[in-house]
């Protein structure tokens, strides 16, 4: 059992394990997940070894038969743009379960062994090689968000967790009918099989088949980041989910629809991708925009985040399909920036409703003289949110925008005007909430960050300034994953492709050029 | 070549910002003050220290040290650079930057939030550093954030004020908008030529013919001038820095008037191969600076908050350095930007004197005969009001001068809006200083003259206010970088624009002085125009009723009331309400039975895998 297969089966074996501990006892159910998902954490850093050696490939494969038949199997490995998002969940676990430790106070039990399952369905989706064993992955994720929202949200939690439930389910149905079909077709699930096949030309669809099977995946996937106009569901969905279940789905679940565009959308269906490409774009656009203008006049904190979170997420898919490097790597990095600063965003907002019951901006206002250090690590996740240079965002926001403008100005200039709005709402909302006269009412209750929580939070804060300058240590394995997937998003697709993405390249060539900078 | 270290110069602040950020709150004040003011004066003797140690920097000295981001074509280094520009800028900034630190000891002594004051200030000096030095337009890019954050920061100082939270907010979504173009031109400038780098970018641009430039160089040109105009506070942007005055003084003077703002002037004269290539953009430089210079002066005139009128009077100045760009004569900005820094900082530090003195006082109405109870204040402010006025041969003479010449030159009609404006200048911080000190005191207060820890860097300044210009021959410094514009020097043109400076001064005296009845006389003759002026031109409330408002209501109303919530949800819903019936049966799968969870899911499995197994051909 190599260390991926052992990363992958801890959180089942302790999804397993805290069903048959005592229900009374709730603090050696708090303590044991968080012991075992922080074990499962420090496991999955040694996965990233092979990477800071050499930034490519298919790593800690394992290939068995599963199902003989039809033919599934059990095909798990990482490569450059899984690994950084395995790391994810398995640290925002930990986090999410230190965070809800005074939280969550009834269905102790039960709550533990979701946040286990969930772990482990994020971990699988990220790591599956196999279209079917992807599948039950990505379905595994949806039964333990469901119960987080729907046991341990707020009043209008069944509603929110319905409405998730159906507009997910209606994309991966589609998305089960398009594999199927794919399987009928090539006679394998396996990922890698499938991709080998269509690069040498010996699967081939016709135009509208192609274009079918892309929108039956895409649509899945669109829904889950959430694209506009599918949004919908995710404002409910976080207003009601305790923090947990919002930092969860922020920070990684809506990832998992991200990730399998640019996994299974560009490879398998490089033609129809390039195809949809400027009506998907299109849509990106007017989420960026449209999610920050609403985001804008949110009277609800989590609204107003989650809202913000449409917008962020238009950048993904503004650099995914602008095929090329920089977009891409762009588009990766960011998933992992709104993955660090949203999840901030949402716990910092749990902490303060812990302490006040509420929501509303209204009821806040000069939060940070009682509060200056949670008011402090609020400021920084707002900055880090909203693109300061030196922080995560910044990267990702700057890659994905210079990806776009090599292939429209026009398009970047759109979706910079999301740059300028993003300070508008954050800086707003830190405005009304933290700076000002205190809040009468907010007077004894709202104490400041403690050493529990900052220790949720630390890790976080970290990450954003080592993201935001130290990009060698992530950036290297994404561009190589990314590499290899334009270069198989390119199978079919006449050169053209390449004389748009090459034209810096050829600009190069009358200029000097070099690959290192300057002296030295 | 990695020998100088440069980066301990931006790196000294930062570690003093770390410092006081973190722990700063359980130090004393005076631990707080050591640390912030040794990191600058650090800072300071090192940037001396490399200086003389890189002898005449014909040539840029460039040091690379990591590569920040490598994805495809983009590349992008940290690497510092220090040529003779830099060399200015860094000079200014570390040197003002000490003294108005060791000011804002004295100053600061009794607010609350000493060590955040001074940790945000530590970390505007990283920021800006990082600004002058980085050898790329990323990375300058990164300091001309952060200067916007500390910016930021430290307006919204008092937390408790409504208005400075305002401000603030104004301040960096105005920078926004700016950095929108700068970002938008830099994207442009890497498709163009595949890096960011200065040396790189600037040596493809220099051998394409002017004359037959592609287009794409004034979009990049005038994008870059957005990012300016925002940053240094131009006709249309300008509209944050008067509100900026919101910040502690120190601030004002620092950020707000000796360094920050001018930024953007620095900005375009580092990009000055890519502006002379792009005659349109020129002009629209030379043009927004002029309009600028010309409309804060007159509101200049009329405002009565002794920092509203030298806020307005640094939003002309900067117009004026633009005015200098705009024509060609980059090293006459720059020599503005240098004397600007010695007197404006002085005039802020020095209206900080006095508002310290009166406890607070900014209204100009409520002031009067304070050179007698607090003379050495009025003897360093004095030295910057000949400054600033133009008088010879004090520094704002030399640099205006430069300017003036250079705009007869390039648009004989540019040079006479010029000297009106000079003259205008010359009146408005007159008429303050006459307000200010002269005739009877007409406040409650007691006024008591600063400590020397206050008066100390005053006075420094008040000798670079008087020598700085004659001293520091900035144009001749800075001719490897920027070539002399070719122009006689008409002796006629110096006398009138001196001559508008000293009737300013007259006309002030007259009003101000001799017969203190005649401002309301004339105001009242003016009657709305001077309405017009005195409100600033309403441009705040046209911004409001034309942008800001409809932006808000047409989000909440339409976005998200209607098409959000109404449109998209109502279909969803739609479907939804069959839904709820399943969602109903659903509940009751809730039974809080772990096992009987575990059992659905493995259930689901199982459905999954039978439907698959016959819809494949069935199990074999």
């Amino acid at each position: 059992m190599n260390l991926l297969n052992l990363v992958l089966v801890l959180p089942l074996a302790g999804f397993l394990l805290t069903m048959i501990l005592p229900k009374n006892n709730a603090s050696l159910i708090r303590l044991f997940s968080l012991v075992l998902s922080l074990a499962i954490f420090v496991l999955s850093l040694g996965l990233t070894s092979p990477f800071f050696q050499s930034g490519n490939g298919n790593w800690f494969v394992t290939d068995v038969p599963w199902i003989q038949s039809p033919e599934i199997r059990y095909h798990v490995g990482v490569d450059g743009l899984s690994i950084w998002l395995v790391i994810l969940s398995t640290l925002l676990t930990p986090i999410s379960i230190l965070v809800s430790w005074k939280h969550i106070d009834k269905r102790v039990k039960e709550f533990h062994a979701f946040m286990l399952l969930l772990e482990f369905g994020l971990i699988g989706v990220f790591v599956a090689w196999d279209l079917f064993l992807f599948y039950v992955f990505w379905e595994v994720c949806l039964v333990p968000m469901y119960f987080l929202i729907g046991v341990w949200g707020h009043e209008r939690r069944i509603y929110a967790a319905v409405k998730f439930f159906l507009y997910t389910m209606a994309g991966s149905v589609l998305m089960l009918a398009a594999m199927i079909y794919l399987y009928n077709k090539a006679n394998t699930f396996d990922y890698t099989n499938l991709v080998d096949l269509i690069q040498r030309g010996r699967l081939s669809f016709t135009g509208l088949e192609q274009m079918l099977l892309f929108l039956a995946f895409f649509l899945a996937f669109a829904i889950k980041v959430p694209l506009f106009p599918l949004h919908t569901w995710l404002p409910d969905a976080h207003v009601e989910a305790p923090t947990a279940g919002s930092i969860m789905l922020a920070a990684v679940m809506l990832k998992m629809g991200t990730y399998s565009i640019v996994r299974f959308c560009l490879p398998l269906f490089p033609q129809a991708a390039r195809e949809c490409a400027p009506w998907i774009v299109i849509l990106a656009l007017i989420g960026i925009v449209y999610g920050a203008l609403v985001a804008l006049v949110q009277p609800n904190m989590k609204k107003l985040v989650a809202y913000s979170s449409v917008s962020h997420l238009g950048f993904v898919i503004l650099g995914t399909f602008s095929f090329n490097q920089a977009g891409l790597d762009g588009a990766v990095y960011q998933m992992l920036n709104h993955g660090i600063s949203t999840g901030a965003l949402f716990m910092l907002v749990g902490f303060m409703y812990e302490r006040t019951h509420t929501l509303e901006i209204k009821d806040y206002g000069g939060v940070s003289t009682p509060a200056p250090w949670l008011s402090t690590v609020f400021l920084i996740t707002t900055l880090a949110s909203i693109g300061l240079p030196t922080l995560n965002n910044f990267i990702g926001e700057f890659l994905v925008l210079q990806g776009s403008a090599y292939v429209s100005i026009t398009w970047t200039a759109i979706a910079a005007l999301g740059v300028i709005l993003s300070a508008c709402y954050m800086l707003w909302l830190y405005q009304r909430a933290f700076m000002g006269e205190t809040n009468e009412h907010l007077k004894g209750h709202m104490h400041d960050i403690n050493p529990r929580e900052l220790a949720a939070a630390i890790p976080l804060l970290i990450l954003m300034v080592w993201m935001g300058t130290y990009t060698k240590t992530f950036l290297p394995s994404i561009s190589a994953a990314n590499a290899r997937i334009l270069e198989q998003s390119k199978a079919g697709i006449e050169m053209k492709v390449d004389a748009q993405n090459n034209k810096t390249a050829r600009l190069n060539q009358s200029a000097p050029t070099g690959d290192q900078p300057n002296v030295r | 070549m990695n020998d100088q270290q440069l980066w301990l110069i931006p790196a000294l602040p930062l570690a003093g910002f770390l410092i006081n950020g973190l722990f700063g709150k359980k130090f004393p004040n005076i631990l707080v003050s050591i640390i912030a003011v040794a990191s600058v004066l650090g800072s300071f003797a090192w940037v001396l220290k490399t200086l003389g140690a890189l002898g005449d920097l014909e040539h840029a000295h460039v040091e690379h040290y990591l590569t920040w981001i490598q994805s495809g074509p983009v590349n992008i280094g940290v690497d510092l650079a220090v040529d003779r520009l830099t060399a200015v800028m860094l000079l200014v900034v570390t040197g003002i930057g000490s003294l108005i630190h060791i000011y804002a000891v004295g100053y600061m002594s009794h607010e609350g939030g000493y060590y955040r004051f001074f940790a945000y200030l530590n970390l505007f000096m990283f920021f800006m550093l990082t600004l002058v030095m980085g050898a790329n337009f990323l990375l300058l890019f990164v300091g001309w954030e952060g200067v916007g954050l500390c910016s930021y920061l430290l307006i919204g100082f008092y937390i408790l004020k409504k208005s400075a939270g305002d401000a603030a907010k104004k301040a960096f979504v105005v920078n926004r908008v700016g950095d929108f173009g700068f970002s938008l031109a830099m994207f442009l400038i890497m498709v163009q030529f595949g890096s960011l780098d200065f040396q790189k970018v600037f040596e493809a641009v220099k051998p394409l013919p002017v004359d037959q430039t592609p287009g794409i160089l004034t979009a990049i040109a005038l994008l870059l001038f957005v990012g300016a105009a925002g940053k240094s506070a131009q006709v249309p942007l300008y509209v944050w820095l008067p509100d900026a005055m919101e910040g502690p003084t120190p601030v004002s003077a620092l950020i707000h008037a000796a360094t920050m703002v001018t930024a953007g002037v620095y900005m375009t004269a580092r990009a000055a191969v890519i502006f002379q290539h792009s005659p349109l953009a020129m002009d629209v430089v030379a043009t927004v600076g002029l309009i600028t210079a010309v409309m804060a002066a007159t509101i200049g005139l009329t405002q009565y908050d002794i920092k509203k009128v030298f806020a307005y009077s640094t939003v002309s100045q900067l117009g004026y350095m633009f005015i200098a760009c705009g024509v060609g004569a980059f090293s006459a900005g720059i020599y503005h930007v240098v004397t600007h820094a010695f007197f404006k900082a002085l005039l802020f530090l020095g209206a900080g004197s006095v508002i310290h003195a009166l406890s607070g006082e900014q209204d100009l109405r409520h002031m009067g005969g304070l050179a007698k109870k607090i003379p050495i204040t009025f003897a360093v402010l004095a030295c910057a009001w000949v400054a600033i006025a133009g008088v010879p041969p004090f520094a704002g003479f030399f640099s205006k001068d430069e300017i003036l010449l250079a705009a007869h030159h390039h648009a004989p009609w540019m040079y006479w809006v010029g000297v009106i404006t000079a003259g205008m200048t010359a009146f408005y911080v007159s008429r303050a200083m006459f307000m200010c000190f002269f005739g009877s005191y007409r406040g409650h207060h007691h006024p008591h003259e600063s400590p020397f820890v206050m008066w100390g860097p005053l006075a420094v300044l008040a000798v670079l206010s008087l020598a700085g210009g004659w001293y520091f021959k900035v144009p001749h410094y800075l001719e490897p970088v920027f070539p002399v514009a070719e122009g006689h020097h008409d002796e006629t043109l110096v006398y009138i624009s001196v001559a508008a400076g000293v009737i300013g001064i007259g006309l002030a005296a007259l009003m101000y002085l001799i017969k203190p009845g005649l401002p309301d006389t004339i105001s009242g003759a003016l009657g709305p125009i001077y309405k017009l002026v005195y409100n600033k031109y309403f441009v705040d409330e046209v911004y409001d009723a034309t942008i800001v408002n409809p932006m808000v209501a047409g989000s909440r109303g339409v976005l998200w009331r209607i098409f959000d919530a109404g449109i998209i949800d109502g279909i969803v819903n739609g479907t939804a309400v069959v839904a709820r019936t399943v969602g109903g049966g659903l509940r009751l799968l809730q039974s809080g039975n772990i096992r009987s969870y575990a059992a659905w899911v493995t259930l689901g499995c199982v459905v999954v895998l039978l439907a698959l197994g016959v819809m494949s051909g069935g199990v074999k």
